[in-house]
Formats: structure tokens, C-alpha cells, sequence
């Protein structure tokens, strides 16, 4: 039951051949098993997930289900759920039980989705390996031959960790600069960063507001295309949502590539890149081409300038929306001396070294005299960035990419230096700072046995291409291979 | 424009700029739906979104924006169609998000221009640089719990208007008169209720001094005044301070500084080294604000006729003063109130007798026009009274006064006290032979060429009648008894 993708379990619960209480206690079984290993849970919401369960069985009965009636999926603990504790992977918010909820996570309850707890993260989604949580590092489950310990990648860690573990079916996650893509490719598993504005930002705790996006992670591409369908869609609560109607998504993934023209962009050909990720490039062009696609050579000249202006624009932003994080009205506190001292206090004790850096990057390229220096001139190189996509647009339907330029890496690898774990996202930034939407789909392995995943970039609001390509590469693919750690496993 | 500062080294001149914060009128606030009333409990009036919530997004409230449209218009100024949201971000315990969200490089509205009327009968045009939106933070209460400070958040998130003048004032009467005439302005327009006592609206002043004929010299800015006999004590205090500095062969050093009423003097508040640095930067929760064209049209032509052009209108339709127009315009309701009593009217005589005993009354009872115990028809019935002949005109202060205590029509008060004129000329003779039988010396005085007596007789005839006699039958009896004066 627990290999099941999301579209086998709805076709399963609709044909009554298993209840949404089996399916969840199931999937709580597999979370006790293996988080105190994964850790992939900050809090667990066993009680609320059976309930959530009950009901979705009691409504199937009177034949009233909505998508994901019966669905057990992981959220991550950035989207605001009201009573749940709700942490960012951050001490400061370690007692914050928002009084409301995200509209997102909200649009998955009302689909009748069951939340098995809430998934753990970097804090305030600032990393690209889990490994900056209060709550501790989460860890891969896939293990390499060596052994070591390795992580989901991140921000969305504790999510992709969960659904490639089998604990659970599909799980929310955010991504600013590659955080439901990064560890996608890490952990196995499909998922999709929408365009910006495609779900709604209301009650996600901010990272940075120009960029964040939530998105659907799952171990198909077609159940990435069912939660999405499912979070997506205008909130007049959020001015950046689109009021534009939601497509079919589940139905583009049938549609094929017979006749699209497919985009390989040469500047995503780094120096240092792993030679099997150049294969495995080569493949998914291969397959695609195979399929009917017309391959292209494009160009999107300003990438190598991604990562600095991702690194000037989203600290900026954070350094202002984490402002808010003062011990005044929410949220942990330590009293001082007066108000200066309090927050001095409050936020030393509550944020973690990764924030702390991101805040004095941002609070510098912001301050008077400098601001002109980066964070203008870093607006006006993202304006170019997406001229850049729309002028391959211009000739070519969706563009393939790697997802990352590497393989899951160890805990402790690469931490030395933040400039080498920021390298990390060099491929999934640029659609960040664009806006447009890309998607993370497992396509092989590497050597050592651990998952790679090619990214499909599509237009903007154009998520339907970008399925109908990633579900062709996922059949081409053909992956089937699973994390050595999971819910069934013997190990 | 003769007003100087007289210094060792001869006058200085002074060069003001104001900006005032002026809350917009709206059921509820700039970026969430919380209500705006003054004076509820506190933190009453506070949503997830004013308390900088975790997740919690600015949604433009489209009210706010169509008040501050409404203010550009009214004050003759550029509409932008596109302006932007931008972040101010300082820490400070009311301010929840850590940043304000104003309007920096591009705000709602660019220049315009008011002009304002000064005692002298001169008349200036000031100019507005801009007017932007932005929302306003909560209140700290630093004497309600012995070590805590308390905060009120109600006012967190409530849309202000910044509009910022021009250098263009030299005076402080200057500046009374153009905040008097700006908040005249938003009150007719609906978009400020101007209560500084309730800080609905304040001053930020901008003052500097310099020699006739200078370039502008350093400035200081006195923040948050919330009177404009205030703003007008602390220009002249702050112009005076920057002149002793410059005599004394010092530098005025450019900070801010608030204005301490009870010592008369403006003291210092932070240095331009202690300046924040706000690290502005454009509001990615926000999109630009585009303003439709022909939306903005619809507002103009909704616009209630402004203070400028009411003037001139009584003033030709009616035949009154500038003065008198001018006093009549500075509220909406008193305009109304004389169109009403003047409307097939002796315009004149209504202009007279409401700055006359009409105000007066009010004045002594401590009421305004708003709550008269007078209504405009009555006094309008009080005047046909008097040009019917049921009264004469003293009588008919009497009435008023009466009308003011009691609230009463003045028929029934002139029916109810037998107030009605005399023109029985059989009483009006026997109460002047009745005077002349008293006053003999006088009426012999009178006869010999004090002809100024004339007078004291037509008063004694009036006193013995309880004042009503009919003034003009009165004199015509007196000189038919006495003789003409020869005057």
C-alpha cells in the first residue's frame, strides 16, 4: 500500500478496495518506524491525520469526494496551519501555533488531503541541505556506498525525505532558489516549483516575497500534477496570485512532446560538472528526441550571473521579513535591559548562523550607499535574466536542464565554506528570478547508486508543457530504483 | 512679506516647508480589513495582518487609494497612474513588521499647489512637492505599568496621507494659514477629518534661515506638532535659535528636533549621524499600483465644489465681501447654513447678523454650526420677521438670544411674549408726551440747540414702550412733538 502512488490510491479508495483510514494509519506506522531516524518530522499529527481520515471515509460513503479525499500527505513547516504548531525550522517560533491557515494548505484540507505532521526544513528555508533545522538535520534515505549519512538536500528536506521514504504520499514544499527541486533530485522524487503567482504566498512564513513559490513534491509526475491542481488557483489575499484559471494538470501529463521544440541551453554546461550528470543530460535529450521532440541549441546568456543575484536579492528581502521576528508579539522571547537589548537577545538566541549571515548580506546591500551597488544593479541583471528566458521562449517550448550539479552529498561535506553549498542552486535559480516554472524529475543514478534528477523549465503559466515533457522523461526514464531506507523496507 | 528675525547682524529671513500627515478617512485600513474607529478599546482593532504576523500579506485597500486620489485632485496636483509601494524598515516595538510601507521614489501624487489667504489681504500660492500613501504604526505607552511599556496597535496599518510643501512659506503666519487652508481642503473632500487634537493630523516642520537674497542654509525638522499654534511658537523658537547659532559664528547642524510647548523651545532629538538608515527598497509583497484613466475622471467629476470656488461663487451670487465669503467657506456646513438662510434673502443683511449676533451667541454658549441650537430656517423666519414689521431689529436680538437659550421658532417666542412692534401711533404719542412731561431741563436744552438730544428722547420713547416701538414711526411722532433736529 505504501508504494502506491497518489493516482493508484484514489483509484484504490474509490473503488473501495482500501479505506483512507487504512491507507493513514499505514502511512503513521511508517512515521513512527522512521523518523526517529530521518527526523524528517518536526511534529507529528498522528491524532488530527486519523480524524482527517475518518472523515474522508465517511464522506466517500455518501459519495461526496473531493480530489485527494483520503490522501496522507507531509507539510512543510513553513505553511501557517491554525492550531498546529507551526516552527520554520527555527527556535525563535518554536512555540508559535498560528491562529489560522495557509491558503494553500488549506485548499489541500478542503480537498480532503489527511496531514501526517508537519515536515521538517532549513530554517526559514535557507539552505540547500536541511542541515540549518533547530530540530536537527534530516537525513537522506538513500544510502551511498561509502555509507555516510547524507542529506535530502534542501530547503524542503524533511518533505522530499518523507514521500521517498514512503512515509508519505506527497508532501507540500516552498522553493526560493531551488528548494523543492534541489532535494527532489537528492531524494528520488518529482516536484515542481509553479510559476510565480500560481499559488497563493498567504500564511507561507516569507523568505524572500519576490521569489518564493509552493509546490507540490511526490514520487510521479502525475501525482505532482493532481496536488498541484489541487493548491493552486487565485487568493485575493495574496496581490501577487494570478486570477487566471487553474488547467487540467493530471491531463497534460498524457499530451506527449510529438512536435514540441525542446531547448538546451548552453551556458548550464558548467566547468566541474559530474560527467554522469552530463549523461544523464544527454539521455534525457536523447529520450526526448525520441519521442518526437525538435532539440535546440538556445542560449540564455546572463546564467552565470544567477547565483550573485539570487544572493543579493533574496537576502535583502529576507533581512526585511525577518524584522518581524522581534519577541514582541509571538514567537519566543529573552527580556533585556530594554527594548534594543530585548531583540538583540530575542533574535541571537533564536536564529541560527545561516540566518544571521543571510540578514547582515541583506541589511548591507540595502544600506545607503550600497544599495545602488548590488541590489539595484542585481534588479536590473534579473530583468535581463528573464529577458534572456523569454527570448528562448521566443523559439523553443520548454528547456532541459540538470537539476543540480551534483549527487546528494554527505552531512558535513561541504560545509565548510557557504559560498560552495550556495553552488548548489546554480540551476535552479534562474527560473526563481525569472518567475517561470520548472520541474525536478528522477531520471537515473550515479555511480555511487544515488538519484539525479533533469529539470524542465517551461513558460510562464505554462505548467502544462512543463508536465507533458517530465512525464515523457519519467516513462523514457523508466526509474524504479528506491532509497535503501523506507516504510516496507527490511532494513 | 515683511516678517524678519532682527539679529545682531541685521534681519533674517526664514524659509519653511511643511509636511503633514493626515489620516484618510476609511472603514478600515490601508492593508487589511481591520476597522479604523478612534478611541476603541485597545487592540481592538488589529488584524493578523497589522500585528506582522508570520505569513501575513498587504492587500491595497482600494478606498484608501480613491481618497488619496480625491486629495490630489483637490489640491490641483499631478496623478500618477503608476506608483509604487516601497518598505521604510527600523525597529521599534509598535511597529510590528519592522518596516512601514510607504510610497518612496514614485508616490500617488506629484506637484500641486494650494494658495492661502493671509490678514493683510495677500494671497500666496504654496507649492506641493507630492502626496504619498503610507500606513501608520501603533502607540507605546510608557506610563501605564511601572516596568512595562504597553502597546496599541489600533492605529497600526491606518492609511496616512504624507503631503509634503514646497519651501515655499516665510512666515509663520504662512504656515498657520496653509495648514488651516489644507485641512479646509481635505474636510470638504471627505479625506481627513483634520482633528490634530485626536492626531489625525500632524506637522512635520521644516525650518531654515538665511540673509535676503542667500541660498537656502542648513535645516532642522521638528517633528510630529499637533497644533498649528504650535507649528507657528515652534518656527518662530526654532528661526530664532538658528540665528543666535549663525551670529555667534556657529553652524546649524541638520537634525530633527521636537517642540516643547511649556518651555516655548525646540530641543533636539536625534543628529543626522543618528539617523536610521530606512534601507528603502520596493515592496515585493506588492504589485505597482496602476491607476485606470478613466477611473480617476469619475472622481474628479464627484468632487464637491472646493473652498477656492465657493468663495468666488457666494461672492457673485450673493453680493457679499471677500472677507465675509472667506469666513463662510473655512467650514462646509457654515456655506451651506448661509446659503440656506440667504436663498430669497437680503444676502447682506444674513451675512451681517450671522458673523454678528448669530456667532456670537454660539460662541457664548460654547456650540458650533454643526449643533446650532438654531436652525438655519428659523434664523431665516427670525430676518422675515423683521421685514414684515412684526419686530424691529433690537427686538429682534432679543429673539435670537431667546431663540438660542430655548430652541424655539422666533414666531412663537415674539407671539408668546407680545414681542410684536407698536405702529399705533395713539400709543406712540402718549408715551412721548409722557418722556417730555418727565424731562423738561432736557426738552429746554434741546429746543435751545442740542440738537444731539434728539436722540436721548427717541431712546427714553423706546425704553417707556419695552423697545418696540416702531423705530421709524417713533423719530416721525418725536419730530412732529419737538421739531426736526437741525442737522
Amino acid at each position: 500500500m505504501l508504494d502506491m502512488s497518489i493516482a493508484e490510491a484514489l483509484a484504490a479508495l474509490a473503488a473501495k478496495k482500501i479505506s483512507a483510514v487504512e491507507l493513514t494509519d499505514a502511512h503513521i506506522s511508517a512515521v513512527e518506524a522512521l523518523n526517529p531516524r530521518l527526523n524528517a518530522f518536526i511534529t507529528i499529527t498522528a491524532d488530527q491525520a486519523r480524524a482527517q481520515a475518518r472523515a474522508a471515509d465517511a464522506a466517500r460513503a455518501v459519495g461526496n469526494a473531493p480530489a485527494l479525499s483520503g490522501i496522507p500527505i507531509a507539510m512543510k513547516d513553513l505553511f501557517c496551519t491554525e492550531g498546529v504548531r507551526t516552527t520554520a525550522g527555527s527556535k525563535i517560533l518554536e512555540p508559535f501555533i498560528p491562529p489560522y491557515e495557509s491558503t494553500v494548505s488549506a485548499r489541500l484540507k478542503a480537498a480532503g488531503a489527511v496531514m501526517l505532521g508537519k515536515a521538517n526544513l532549513d530554517e526559514f528555508a535557507m539552505g540547500s541541505s536541511n542541515i540549518t533545522s533547530a530540530y536537527g538535520a534530516v537525513e537522506n534515505p538513500w544510502q551511498r556506498d561509502d555509507g555516510a549519512k547524507l542529506v535530502p538536500g534542501g530547503s524542503s528536506g524533511g518533505s522530499a525525505a518523507a514521500v521517498a521514504a514512503r512515509m508519505a504520499m506527497g508532501a507540500t514544499g516552498t522553493d526560493t532558489g531551488g528548494s523543492i527541486r534541489q532535494p527532489a533530485s537528492f531524494t528520488g522524487i518529482a516536484g515542481i516549483k509553479p510559476t510565480y503567482g500560481r499559488c497563493s504566498r498567504f500564511g507561507i512564513v516569507a523568505f524572500a516575497s519576490s521569489l518564493d513559490q509552493a509546490g507540490p513534491m511526490a514520487r510521479t509526475v502525475e501525482d505532482c500534477a493532481i496536488l498541484l491542481g489541487a493548491m493552486s488557483g487565485f487568493d485575493e489575499r495574496d496581490s501577487t496570485s494570478a486570477d487566471r484559471p487553474v488547467p487540467d494538470f493530471r491531463a497534460a501529463c498524457a499530451r506527449g512532446v510529438q512536435g514540441l521544440r525542446i531547448g538546451i541551453p548552453r551556458e548550464y554546461r558548467v566547468d566541474g560538472m559530474a560527467p554522469e550528470i552530463e549523461t544523464l543530460w544527454q539521455s534525457g535529450i536523447d529520450w526526448l528526441k525520441r519521442a518526437g521532440a525538435e532539440i535546440i541549441d538556445v542560449s540564455l546568456p546572463h546564467t552565470k550571473y544567477g547565483l550573485p543575484v539570487y544572493y543579493i536579492v533574496a537576502p535583502a528581502e529576507a533581512s526585511s521579513n525577518l524584522a518581524r521576528y522581534d519577541g514582541v508579539r509571538f514567537g519566543a522571547r529573552v527580556d533585556g535591559a530594554d527594548l534594543i537589548d530585548l531583540y538583540e537577545r530575542t533574535r541571537a538566541a533564536g536564529f541560527g548562523a545561516e540566518v544571521k549571515r543571510r540578514i547582515m548580506i541583506g541589511t548591507y546591500v540595502l544600506s545607503a550607499g550600497y544599495y545602488d551597488a548590488y541590489y539595484l544593479r542585481a534588479q536590473k541583471v534579473r530583468a535581463l535574466m528573464l529577458r534572456d528566458f523569454n527570448e528562448a521562449f521566443a523559439t523553443v517550448d520548454a528547456i532541459l536542464t540538470p537539476t543540480a550539479p551534483s549527487a546528494a552529498f554527505a552531512i558535513g561535506e561541504k560545509m565548510d565554506d557557504p559560498v560552495t553549498m550556495y553552488l548548489n542552486d546554480v540551476f535552479t535559480v534562474p527560473s526563481n528570478l525569472a518567475g517561470v516554472p520548472a520541474m525536478s524529475v528522477p531520471a537515473g543514478l550515479d555511480a555511487r547508486g544515488l538519484p539525479l534528477g533533469l529539470q524542465v523549465i517551461g513558460r510562464h503559466f505554462d505548467e502544462e508543457t512543463v508536465f507533458a515533457v517530465s512525464a515523457t522523461l519519467e516513462r523514457a526514464a523508466g526509474f524504479t530504483a528506491m532509497p535503501a531506507v523506507r516504510a516496507g523496507a527490511s532494513s | 512679506m515683511s516678517y524678519t528675525i532682527d539679529g545682531t547682524t541685521g534681519p533674517w529671513e526664514l524659509v519653511i516647508g511643511l509636511e503633514v500627515h493626515a489620516q484618510v478617512i476609511s472603514k478600515s485600513k490601508l492593508f487589511s480589513g481591520a476597522a479604523t474607529d478612534f478611541g476603541s478599546e485597545p487592540n481592538t482593532q488589529v488584524s493578523f495582518v497589522d500585528a506582522g504576523f508570520p505569513g501575513m500579506l498587504p492587500v491595497i485597500n482600494r478606498e484608501c487609494v480613491a481618497q488619496a486620489v480625491r486629495t490630489g485632485l483637490g489640491l490641483n496636483a499631478q496623478i500618477n497612474l503608476v506608483s509604487r509601494f516601497d518598505r521604510k524598515n527600523y525597529f521599534y516595538a509598535d511597529l510590528p513588521q519592522g518596516y512601514q510601507i510607504s510610497q518612496y521614489e514614485h508616490p500617488i501624487v506629484g506637484m500641486g499647489t494650494i494658495d492661502i489667504e493671509l490678514e493683510s489681504g495677500e494671497t500666496r500660492s504654496i507649492g506641493i512637492t507630492r502626496l504619498h500613501l503610507e500606513q501608520d504604526a501603533g502607540k507605546s505607552m510608557h506610563d501605564q505599568h511601572a516596568s512595562k511599556s504597553l502597546i496599541d496597535l489600533n492605529r497600526s496599518g491606518v492609511a496616512l496621507m504624507e503631503i509634503v510643501s514646497e519651501p515655499d512659506m516665510r512666515t509663520p503666519e504662512e504656515a498657520g494659514a496653509y495648514i488651516r487652508k489644507l485641512r479646509t481642503i481635505l474636510r470638504y473632500l471627505g479625506t481627513c477629518d483634520g482633528n490634530m487634537d485626536e492626531g489625525s493630523m500632524r506637522a512635520d516642520v521644516n525650518v531654515s534661515v538665511r540673509k535676503a537674497g542667500e541660498a537656502f542654509r542648513t535645516r532642522c525638522e521638528i517633528k510630529n506638532v499637533n497644533s498649528i499654534r504650535f507649528v507657528m511658537q515652534a518656527i518662530e523658537a526654532e528661526a530664532r535659535r538658528q540665528v543666535e547659532i549663525w551670529e555667534s559664528g556657529g553652524e546649524v547642524t541638520q537634525e530633527t528636533r521636537l517642540f516643547d510647548p511649556a518651555r516655548g523651545e525646540t530641543r533636539s532629538m536625534r543628529s543626522k549621524e543618528d539617523a536610521h538608515d530606512y534601507r528603502y527598497f520596493p515592496e515585493p509583497d506588492l504589485l505597482p499600483l496602476v491607476l485606470d484613466e478613466a477611473w480617476v475622471a469619475t472622481l474628479k467629476t464627484e468632487l464637491p465644489e472646493l473652498p477656492d470656488a465657493k468663495r468666488a461663487r457666494l461672492m457673485q451670487d450673493y453680493g457679499i465681501s471677500r472677507y465675509e465669503s472667506a469666513i463662510f467657506v473655512m467650514e462646509q456646513v457654515t456655506a451651506d447654513f448661509f446659503e440656506t438662510v440667504a436663498t430669497g434673502r437680503d444676502a447682506k443683511q444674513v451675512a451681517n447678523w450671522m458673523l454678528g449676533d448669530f456667532f456670537a451667541a454660539l460662541n457664548r454658549t460654547g456650540r458650533s454650526i454643526e449643533n446650532s441650537p438654531v436652525s438655519a430656517a428659523d434664523l431665516g423666519a427670525l430676518l422675515d420677521l423683521i421685514k414684515d414689521g412684526t419686530i424691529n431689529g433690537k427686538i429682534a436680538k432679543e429673539v435670537l438670544e431667546l431663540m438660542v437659550e430655548t430652541g424655539e421658532a422666533p414666531g412663537a417666542i415674539v407671539e408668546a411674549r407680545g414681542l410684536r412692534q407698536v405702529t399705533d401711533t395713539g400709543a406712540i404719542d402718549a408715551a412721548i408726551d409722557q418722556v417730555i412731561a418727565a424731562n423738561p431741563d432736557k426738552l429746554a436744552e434741546y429746543k435751545s440747540g442740542k440738537d444731539k438730544l434728539f436722540g436721548f428722547f427717541v431712546g427714553q420713547v423706546m425704553k417707556a414702550m419695552a423697545g418696540k416701538g416702531n423705530p421709524a414711526l417713533v423719530n416721525e411722532a418725536l419730530k412732529q412733538k419737538i421739531g426736526a433736529p437741525a442737522a
